[in-house]
């Protein structure tokens, strides 16, 4: 019994430990929402939403238990088996993602050579939870912002992969944890300061990748009701919603980790060795946040024109100049 | 336990191959390869090979597969295919098929895996890594050829764009 105990601990270990993440990042996710609703709010001279609690800090778990009561509707005509499959895939690919990234030095779920590859591998899945929604619906709202999201994705995720070859070259590895120690011991500290065109291509192809305000396209509501999730409702509604929430988080927390130092920050917390990591994470949240209050939807040629002709010359410019540096000094 | 991972992604992988021939629907047949695709990135990851399981994910899950899904959409099959018989001499194709198993079946009898040669034992794989080997080696010894087929692909792509152009010009 206690060598089967013995032999098991590990694995129990790992699965408690992805427990913790998940939920710990569920409700990062939740009370992001309600930092929106807040944040905006308050830009926009209102007040957000202060009924539920005090301050309205129940607020999510009120949204959650209301998404969960509803009606579940299937339209008639779509796909059932995809349509139900869809919000899962976007939601999963997300929240996978989470288990490579470096929390602290010696909190990450898998410490994995090509850790920045798995993430670049997830997101590229994530796409296709809102292709296939877009389908199944058999609705022509959701189709079109099908097609915009697959495009929008496709031609977003060569300017963010591009824009993190400049890390991998700097660090000479693809192990976030190592790209996270190769900073700290760095002149700069943080990769922001001498990728600042990478770190400045990433932030806006992170925002394209998410689908999230000025490049929100698949789900413009002046266009489209809601894009592709327009037939969905109650808890598979939430999902999509939490999937998008989640890829904001996951987005923040690989810059941090490849752009802002990860875990390091100028002094240690002590008993928090995670401190830094979260702030810069509510520092980059907020600043999703901020961009959303600000700035308005652009046009899909516009969109398309900027990941293109903008955003890939760019980061190829980053990366020749990163490669020449390394390669003569 | 790996003899059984290995089963197992087999046998996915046959199966989902041929679902992909066998449905009716292009969306289900590109999602059905989009399955196998997956798996075989796992099948890399049991060979240790994690950068080509990733650019596997990469490159034919998340480029590939999203280009031939835009496809199908845009020409829109919503309502599955039925088709006459295609072949008139179908029959025959059995007779190939089952030379093709008993060919293979032969091949396989005799099939030793080759001791590794040179340097690149797993030991050594696992110490430098995937990435930094293959990357020597394509950027190294195979620059020529490496650079050869970009241009030939690049040369491909323009090909593609010149002859859409002139139908577009020809339509006007």
């Amino acid at each position: 019994m206690e060598a089967i105990l013995k032999a098991a601990l590990p694995g129990i270990i790992l699965i408690v430990e992805a427990l913790v993440l998940l939920v710990v990042a569920l409700l990062h996710v939740a009370y992001t929402t309600y930092a929106e609703r807040k944040v905006i709010g308050h830009m926009q001279q209102r007040l957000g939403p202060n009924r539920v609690g005090p301050r309205g800090l129940l607020q999510p778990i009120a949204d959650v238990v209301k998404l969960l009561t509803k009606e579940d509707i299937v339209p008639l005509g779509a796909d059932k088996g995809l349509f139900y499959l869809a919000p899962f895939i976007s939601l999963v690919a997300g929240a996978t993602s989470l288990a490579v990234i470096p929390i602290w030095n010696r909190f990450v779920l898998a410490d994995v050579n090509v850790g920045l590859l798995v993430i670049l591998a997830l997101s590229s899945l994530s796409s296709y939870g809102v292709i296939l929604a877009g389908w199944s619906s058999n609705s022509r709202y959701a189709f079109l912002g099908g097609l915009r999201a697959s495009a929008q994705v496709v031609s977003y995720e060569v300017a963010m992969a591009l824009s993190l070859v400049g890390v991998m070259l700097m660090a000479g590895s693809m192990n976030l944890s190592e790209i996270v120690k190769a900073q700290i011991s760095s002149p700069f500290k943080i990769y922001a300061l001498p990728q600042i065109i990478g770190f400045f291509v990433f932030m806006i192809s992170a925002i394209a990748e998410t689908n999230r305000v000025p490049f929100d396209l698949p789900e413009a509501e002046t266009e489209l009701v809601a894009g592709y999730f327009v037939e969905y409702s109650a808890i598979r509604f939430a999902l999509f919603y939490l999937a998008e929430y989640f890829g904001m988080v996951v987005m923040s927390a690989v810059a941090v980790t490849c752009f802002l130092g990860g875990w390091a920050g100028p002094f240690e917390v002590p008993g928090l060795p995670f401190f830094w990591f979260l702030i810069k994470l509510y520092a980059l949240l907020f600043f999703y946040i901020w961009v959303r209050a600000t700035l308005p939807r652009y046009r899909y040629d516009q969109l398309m024109g900027l990941g293109w002709k903008v955003l890939i010359p760019l980061a190829l410019l980053n990366i020749v100049i990163t490669g020449g540096l390394k390669l003569w000094w | 336990m790996e003899k059984l991972v290995f089963g197992y992604l087999a046998l996915a992988i046959l199966v989902s191959a041929l679902l992909v021939v066998f449905s009716r629907n292009a969306v289900k047949a590109v999602l059905w390869s989009l399955v196998l695709f997956l798996h075989q990135a796992v099948l890399f990851l049991t060979l240790q090979a994690e950068f080509l399981a990733a650019i596997q994910i990469i490159v034919y899950a998340g480029a590939v597969l999203v280009l031939f899904l835009f496809v199908v959409y845009l020409i829109n099959l919503r309502e599955e295919i039925t088709w006459p018989r295609f072949l008139s001499a179908y029959p025959l194709a059995f007779l190939a098929i089952l030379f093709l198993l008993a060919l293979s079946g032969a091949a396989l009898s005799g099939f030793r895996p080759a001791p590794p040669k040179g340097i690149l034992t797993a030991g050594a794989l696992l110490a430098q890594g995937h990435t930094r080997i293959l990357g020597e080696h394509l950027f190294r010894e195979y620059v020529l050829a490496f650079e050869a087929a970009g241009v030939l692909l690049l040369v491909a792509v323009l090909g593609a764009v010149v002859l859409v152009r002139r139908i577009r010009e020809e339509g006007r």
